[in-house]
């Protein structure tokens, strides 16, 4: 039992980075209904961001502070790379055809791993203790201070964008923009500074799980997004594209699948838990589980 | 991935269709190198390569081989072995060259091995130990131990040194190295009277473990053997002690580099692995490697540098005794390598084409390979 809570622990620690990606995922495909595979590439950045910015802070000694500083450095960085990407590789094909869009993401994507390799190399890089590190252990789970420190902050994240979404003049915007462009734009909503906005908060909380993930790991490299990337967007569809919550949940859903799937199975089988689950939802449920025709869009 | 296969493939017909047209020619004789300078492995392929530079310096600088100076051409295969099969297609087809040195990952020889062998161009792998990459054909050789020897000297450490009873695995199931490791250290392990308690995997490049790492530590084990590479294992290293594992690893020659230390740092102590070489050997054929190889690189030398070393001046020596550079005379001539001093110990070549050698246990201590003892092979 306690070996089980335990892998509960590592599935929801894990899936929290997917939700983390996923939501940026969502809220893109919610806006401009693109699937901007570029998403897990600048994950990728914002763990190398947060790499050199530890880096510069080093001498220092792990502290909290050290920690939040990274971790804000490196999710202002990739609002900056996001919105870029938006401006400069999708504005100007966005009246083209969908397909025009989808690969321009994925050349971009691949731009973005191919200039990693080369401007940081293509080995892997390890990540130096961030925070002063704690274990707790309750009821023989052991919990350690980097798996409560992505869990708690992944949601607080979340709950954030949440709130954003559904108080804020912008995030009713942003609704209005995922609704339809068009009239939110005849309603006199600047739909260009929406769309550049939603890219900007979408990498900011790719950044995010880029350093947590480096903080967790310590490994990262060039193309570590592809995965992860690609889990996410599982993990987006699997609960509803397009919907916040539903890729919170798909995301946990995803990482405590594999974990347990890795742990009684085989790790053979990691990945072909993701896109089995993936190939199941498209089959029986295509909207995705928090999917429907009314329901919250970003 | 799939167009990866594809061209791996595609290369290897074209190896075999292309005659090699050209060899060697003028005042210098071409060797080719393949390996892992960059990727997960990274610095097995740049130690290796750092060697064989010096020990071709070293040759050149005596006068060369047959009177003509040997240059090294060396391909990076980013430590992929699809790469790797295109890395000694070039080499061979375009280089022209008379041998080949490489690889260091098993999986990565056995990718390359069947090339070279329809070429008819010998290989010597510096440090691959699965027994299958000699396997190949009758050009293919190796300067080192094989792994169910490797595997015993690990079932030893387990068994006689850390007088552990219960063990768990945690190999790689994509790597042809882990793999064979995993099954003689089961086999040897058990021989002696001991317990697997757990057997988990991953694949390489794989970077969280916590799921295995979770199931092993519910089976209670005395000890992990975790017969990986070492950018896996520092991370896995790491990742145990925070789920509160605190019982030692056991590994294999894949964890020397001067990176292991810097990825899983403290979580090591007192972990122990299998190798081919100790720098602390008092020997003069090490300590005159050692130092020269640190005045020119300022790097302590590991156990692939010492058997990149050992390689290249085997092949030379072979050249040497052929008194040609042709594929069949240098392969005949490698086959007879007896006793030849190197720095990784005598090396006589068997007639299945591989190296029977002594294997040294090291102990970590604070980032530094502490030598424990030495394991000849029984038989």
């Amino acid at each position: 039992m306690t070996t089980f809570l335990q892998q509960l622990v590592n599935g929801i620690s894990l899936g929290s980075i997917y939700a983390l990606i996923a939501l940026g995922y969502t809220m893109v495909y919610g806006v401009l209904r693109l699937i901007n595979f570029a998403h897990g590439d600048v994950y990728m950045l914002g763990a190398y961001t947060g790499y050199y910015l530890s880096r510069k802070l080093k001498g220092s000694e792990p502290s909290l502070l050290g920690a939040l500083v990274v971790m804000l450095g490196a999710m202002l960085v990739c609002a900056i790379v996001g919105i870029v990407i938006e401006r400069f590789a999708y504005r100007p094909v966005r009246r083209a055809e969908r397909l025009t869009l989808l690969i321009t993401a994925i050349g971009v994507s691949l731009f973005i791993e191919n200039g990693a390799q080369l401007v940081f190399g293509p080995d892997p890089k390890f990540f130096p203790s961030l925070a002063p590190r704690a274990d707790f252990i309750v009821g023989g789970v052991r919990l350690t201070s980097e798996q409560l420190t992505v869990i708690a902050l992944s949601f607080l994240l979340m709950l954030l964008l949440r709130f954003f979404i559904l108080k804020t003049r912008t995030g009713k915007a942003m609704r209005a923009v995922s609704f339809n462009l068009d009239a939110a734009k005849l309603m006199g909503i600047s739909t260009d500074r929406i769309i550049a906005i939603t890219f900007a908060l979408g990498s900011a909380l790719a950044a995010a799980a880029g350093v947590l993930i480096g903080m967790q790991i310590p490994k990262i490299d060039p193309l570590m997004g592809i995965n992860y990337g690609l889990k996410a967007f599982v993990a987006a569809v699997l609960g509803g594209i397009g919907n916040v919550p539903g890729a919170v949940l798909g995301g946990l859903l995803i990482g405590a699948s594999e974990v347990m799937v890795v742990g009684y199975l085989s790790s053979t089988y990691r990945d072909a838990i993701a896109f089995g689950i993936l190939i199941l939802v498209l089959l029986l449920r295509p909207q995705g589980i928090l999917g429907r025709a009314q329901k919250e869009k970003v | 991935m799939k167009s990866r296969v594809l061209l791996a493939v595609l290369s290897a017909a074209a190896a075999l269709l292309v005659p090699a047209c050209r060899r060697g020619g003028g005042d210098e004789i071409l060797v080719g190198e393949y390996g892992s300078l960059t990727g997960t492995t990274a610095t097995f392929g740049q130690s290796t390569h750092n060697a064989i530079t010096m020990a071709f310096e070293e040759i050149n600088a005596a006068g060369g081989v047959l009177g003509k100076k040997v240059r090294v051409i060396v391909e990076d295969d980013q430590s992929k072995p699809e790469e790797a099969a295109t890395a000694v297609t070039k080499l061979i087809n375009q280089n022209h060259v008379v041998a080949m040195l490489g690889e260091v990952s098993s999986s990565r020889s056995l990718a390359a091995a069947p090339i070279c062998q329809a070429n008819g161009v010998p290989m010597i792998s510096p440090s691959s130990t699965n027994p299958r990459v000699t396997q190949v054909g009758d050009y293919i050789f190796r300067v080192c131990f094989i792994d169910p020897f490797q595997a015993e000297v690990g079932a030893r450490i387990a068994w006689e040194i850390l007088k552990l009873k219960r063990v768990a695995i945690l190999s790689d199931v994509r790597n042809d190295y882990s793999v064979g490791l995993q099954t003689f250290f089961r086999q040897t392990f058990k021989g002696f009277g001991g317990e697997i308690v757990a057997e988990q995997s991953y694949s390489e490049g794989d970077s969280d473990f916590r799921a295995q790492l979770t199931q092993i530590k519910s089976a209670n084990p005395e000890g992990i053997y975790v017969p990986g590479y070492y950018t896996e294992v520092g991370t896995i290293a790491r990742q145990a002690r925070e789920l509160g594992i605190t019982v030692p690893l056991i590994g294999g020659d894949g964890w020397d580099s001067p990176r292991l230390w810097e990825i899983g740092g403290e979580a090591l102590n007192g972990c122990h692995f299998s190798n081919h070489y100790s720098v602390d050997d008092p020997s003069p054929a090490v300590q005159k490697f050692v130092s020269d190889y640190k005045a020119k690189y300022n790097q302590v030398p590991d156990a692939l540098a010492a058997l990149g070393y050992d390689a290249a001046k085997i092949l030379a020596d072979a050249m040497k005794r052929a008194g040609s550079t042709k594929g069949e005379q240098v392969r005949d001539a490698l086959t007879g390598t007896k006793d030849f001093p190197g720095v990784t110990g005598t090396i006589t070549i068997n007639k299945e084409r591989n190296a029977v050698k002594p294997a040294v246990v090291l102990k970590i201590e604070n980032g530094k390979f502490v030598y424990v003892t030495t394991v000849k092979p029984t038989g």
